[in-house]
């Protein structure tokens, strides 16, 4: 029993197995009005690509499999299916544009260079994210050497659970045009601090699993559950300042 | 017998909630509390709008100049794409 066998690891692995069992959620949710088709574009969204998740990853696991072999232009392939949502991160976590721009760079020279050293545990793109997040979080130490900074720094007041505001809300499509509506949403998450907007945008926005986000980010999968919490209710809380029913506020104190 | 949560042991519960992952007696108590607390309905409704709105944001396109750049310092390091 106690030969040769490898000790199983005390921390999470680099590159956690691809978890379709993760990749649930849908199922609750009957969002009619804020459905993503009524928003911005009409590429693929990482919702839409959950659906041809095992299309994608074979189709990856080629791309990835023809860039180790120096196929520059496979590589390229995964550059414009994912420079979006990194330089996405990028903002997000370094609140500055010009950082955000080195983080995009930097993030995929470096993929570039250690595709051969990926060993394909986990999806593509969570091994480039934490590339991604990696850079992002040192240029935000430079920026605030006086504060020291860690995303594993504990947060929990308990405080920022409790709701400040309750009220219903309206369809936020019918009184905000799509312009309003994305200043109204990328203000509202860049007001949060860095850890809870860095594990809303991975866990909510990208649809990375709980175990990638833990991943990713190097901390433990209960301390993304608890950011998670925290941060979907402080963007809850802010946008409901914009998104409350007008007459109705009687209602939210029942 | 099901035991009765409190508004903030709901709260506790909510992302577990909205991510489907709460099972058994737990969901049992916390549908129980949302049908009860019109205030906790009100938190479960807007979080999903909150999370839904957020999820249906999409990417903006890369600036041409910064697509560019970076294939550029691709191409320095061997990476020969082309134009991409
Ligand atoms: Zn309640």
């Amino acid at each position: 029993m106690a030969g040769g066998r490898p000790q199983s690891p005390a921390r999470l692995p680099p590159e956690p197995p691809f978890a379709p069992r993760s990749h649930r959620r849908a199922g609750g949710f009957e969002l009619s009005h804020t459905r993503h088709n009524g928003m911005i574009g009409s590429e693929l969204t990482p919702g839409m690509a959950q659906l041809t998740a095992q299309t994608a990853y074979s189709d990856e696991s080629d791309l990835v499999a023809r860039a180790k072999a120096g196929d520059g232009a496979a590589f390229t392939v995964l550059v414009n299916r994912y420079e979006r949502r990194i330089f996405r991160l990028a903002k997000h976590i370094t609140q500055n544009e010009e950082d955000a721009e080195d983080v995009l760079q930097d993030a995929f020279l470096k993929a570039y260079e250690h595709i051969r050293g990926f060993q394909e545990q986990s999806r593509f793109y969570t091994w480039l994210v934490r590339i991604a997040v990696n850079e992002a979080l040192m240029k935000l130490r430079k920026r605030r050497s006086g504060k020291l900074f860690s995303l594993d720094e504990d947060v929990d007041t308990g405080e920022e659970t409790v709701p400040r505001e309750i009220a219903v809300w309206d369809n936020p499509e019918q009184r905000y045009s799509q312009e309003e509506l994305r200043t109204i949403l990328q203000q509202t998450i860049d007001s949060l601090p860095p850890i809870f907007r860095t594990v809303f945008v991975l866990r909510d926005v990208d649809e990375l699993s709980t175990e990638e986000t833990a991943s990713a980010l190097g901390i433990s999968v209960p301390a993304v559950k608890s950011r998670l919490l925290r941060a979907r209710l402080q963007l809850r809380d802010k946008l409901t300042r914009f998104f409350k029913r007008k007459a109705d506020d009687v209602f939210a104190y029942l | 017998m099901m035991s009765l949560l409190t508004c903030n042991q709901f709260l506790e519960e909510l992302s577990e909630y909205l991510d489907e992952t709460a099972e058994g007696e737990i969901r049992k108590a916390i549908e129980q509390h949302i049908s009860e607390c019109p205030n906790c309905w009100v938190v479960v409704d807007t979080t999903k709008k909150t999370i839904a709105v957020y999820k249906g944001m999409q990417p903006e396109p890369i600036p041409k100049p910064l697509h560019d750049r970076l294939i550029r310092a691709l191409a320095k390091k061997g990476c020969c794409a082309g134009d991409a």
